[in-house]
């Protein structure tokens, strides 16, 4: 008896105390659990079954992975390449691009500074739809091509090059364009943490002897912004990762001619949507969200306060 | 002793190192360095703006030229006076895009900066955990779960309505993080003293909290915009109804289908409606900048 109402009193106290908070947070809970949680959920449990959308998932244990290892061609000889090369190049390529041009924003006043990030930013505001108009433009394969124009009249070339059809020319526009518009939310973020700083541990650091700038980063910029050189590394992951359909978009192709860009991603859509073979697709999905984990848990050992 | 009070002089009105407050000739090889880099950077968006306002033949004048001659406004009178190949007019692919990029930013402000205050200061069980789990999905990359993102919206009912363009772009991990190191930085005192004055939780919410994130809230804006506005995809996968879908969609079309790329006027059409699919985002970040610098300050992540 006395159980029952100690009971129903700390009920009535959680009422009282925390039944606010879970209202104020429900809704975003909510979505986040059907829109993220639960795809996450179902790609896993899918990965271990064979589904063709019209039959039933039907269960076939790690099949779909052994498959992927063993039998898939085209991603061990493209796809898997190409997510790695791109990755690679893409990710710690443009972080370290976006820490170097964040930093010598730092060293300018105010106005220009703002100027200055505003126009590398804006690349980052652009979307794929936009710049399928604009690079099918630029690379565009005729002679009318803006590039091959160029060449052309520089006499660099004697013939018009398809860029976005040609396999050798495809990866290395497809890094390109993914670098120039990757100075997002991660390059304001590594922007402000270096102008966060405390100035005085610049003077303290000149007092102890350190004699080049290189040291000043080294030994007192990264350190003290860890926090913001971690999120700019997350975001870096993600967008590079994200970024995956500009061979698509570029070429306009899936695949890609020749696999040349093929990147997991459009591996995925490949097997998902245009072969109906989801339980693989699925299989692919998790190895993918597993790459992002581990180049994450790589930046978090790097980049951890102890 | 005296060596440092000379430094403090000097950093205070430095005009080289972190931060200066004015021009100083170390400088000049950082602007030597960063100006080309930044030129580069801006021509394709140069090109955007050129190429909107070309007059056809400038478009296939051969060699082709960067920069336009004789601007002109056809493009964009093309633009909304043409069909598109289904017969909706241009106007009704825009003014769906606005709706959903209205509404989705409105409802995700909302949605997540309550989280947010709950998140960071409320006091209830799951609160340490919800917060973990949000963090890992930062790492959250959308387009690895198309599929079975695709087989719940279905299940859902929500192919074919127009909410499926709103209500997956509210979670966004990135919002709910940045709003919640900002929520962070309110001093608990303040809250305390509404409390003991006897401030319910929405008005604590609503007089304390939203005027204090303003600078967050503006960030947040921005990232459910370019998330929102700037989208192809969901009309692609879930909308069959061609007037439920949106502008992203119609210009996606422009650049891919061969009814619109390998036409002549179709070239036009594409150049105008890249620059009005690009010039909100500009015009937005323009007005929020500052703003967002200052949310920046404080999206550090502990390793």
């Amino acid at each position: 008896m006395k159980e029952r109402q100690n009971w129903g009193e700390r009920c009535r106290l959680w009422m009282i105390r925390e039944s606010s908070a879970y209202a104020f947070v429900f809704p975003y809970a909510l979505l986040f659990t059907v829109f993220i949680v639960v795809p996450v959920v179902i790609a896993t449990l899918l990965s271990f079954t064979y589904f063709d959308t019209i039959q039933f998932p039907r269960p076939i244990g790690l099949r779909n992975y052994i498959a992927l290892i063993t039998q898939d061609e085209i991603f061990m000889k493209y796809v898997l390449p190409n997510t790695i090369e791109f990755a690679v190049i893409v990710g710690p390529g443009g972080y370290i691009l976006a820490f170097l041009l964040a930093w010598m924003l730092a060293q300018l006043p105010r106005l220009p500074r703002t100027v200055l990030a505003l126009i590398l930013y804006s690349p980052s505001m652009t979307s794929a739809v936009t710049m399928a108009v604009v690079w099918q433009t630029l690379f565009s394969g005729d002679q009318n091509g803006y590039l091959n124009s160029f060449l052309l009249g520089l006499n660099l070339t004697q013939e018009p090059i398809q860029w976005l059809q040609s396999p050798q020319y495809l990866m290395p526009i497809m890094i390109g364009v993914t670098l120039w518009s990757s100075m997002g939310v991660g390059f304001l973020a590594m922007l402000a943490g270096i102008l966060d700083i405390n100035p005085e541990l610049y003077e303290a650091a000149a007092i102890d002897g350190m004699s080049s700038r290189w040291q000043e980063i080294l030994y007192v910029t990264i350190p003290s912004m860890k926090p913001q050189m971690l999120f700019g590394a997350v975001m870096s992951i993600v967008g590079t990762f994200q970024a995956g359909s500009i061979g698509v978009a570029l070429s306009g192709a899936n695949p890609t001619p020749q696999y040349a860009g093929q990147l997991i991603v459009n591996h995925i859509e490949d097997y998902g949507f245009l072969r109906y073979e989801m339980g693989y697709a699925a299989a692919v999905s998790v190895v993918l969200l597993l790459m992002v984990l581990l180049f994450s848990r790589i930046a978090n050992r790097l980049f951890s306060e102890e | 002793m005296r060596r440092r009070s000379f430094f403090r002089r000097f950093y205070s009105l430095r005009n080289s190192g972190i931060n200066p407050s004015g021009f100083h000739p170390s400088q000049i090889p950082f602007y030597l360095i960063l100006t080309p880099v930044v030129a580069f950077m801006l021509l394709p968006i140069i090109f955007i703006f050129s190429n909107a306002f070309k007059p056809l033949e400038e478009l296939f004048v051969y060699p082709p030229r960067f920069f336009v001659v004789n601007p002109t406004l056809k493009n964009f009178i093309d633009l909304f006076t043409l069909m598109s190949i289904a017969d909706v007019p241009v106007s009704r692919y825009l003014f769906n895009s606005i709706i959903v990029t209205v509404v989705s930013i409105s409802a995700s402000i909302f949605i997540s900066s309550i989280a947010a205050y709950a998140l960071s200061k409320k006091r209830f069980g799951l609160k340490k955990t919800l917060f973990a789990i949000n963090t890992v999905a930062l790492m959250f990359v959308p387009v690895a779960v198309t599929i079975p993102r695709f087989l719940i919206i279905a299940r859902v009912g929500l192919i074919d309505s127009f909410l499926v363009h709103i209500l997956p772009a509210l979670a966004l991990p990135v919002g709910v993080f940045l709003l919640k190191q900002f929520v962070d930085t309110i001093p608990d005192e303040m809250i305390e003293a509404a409390q003991i004055d006897g401030a319910s939780d929405v008005r604590i919410y609503r007089d304390i909290i939203l005027p204090m994130i303003k600078p967050a809230i503006a960030t947040m804006a921005i990232l459910t915009f370019q998330a929102t506005w700037n989208n192809a995809d969901t009309s692609a996968m879930y909308i069959n109804v061609e007037s439920l879908k949106t502008f992203a969609y119609y210009l996606s079309t422009l650049s891919t289908t061969a009814a619109g790329a390998n036409t002549v006027a179709g070239q036009g059409i594409a150049a105008a409606a890249a620059l009005i699919m690009f010039l909100p985002n500009l015009i937005i970040f323009l007005i929020l900048q500052s703003q967002v610098m200052s949310t920046m300050s404080h999206s550090g992540l502990k390793g």
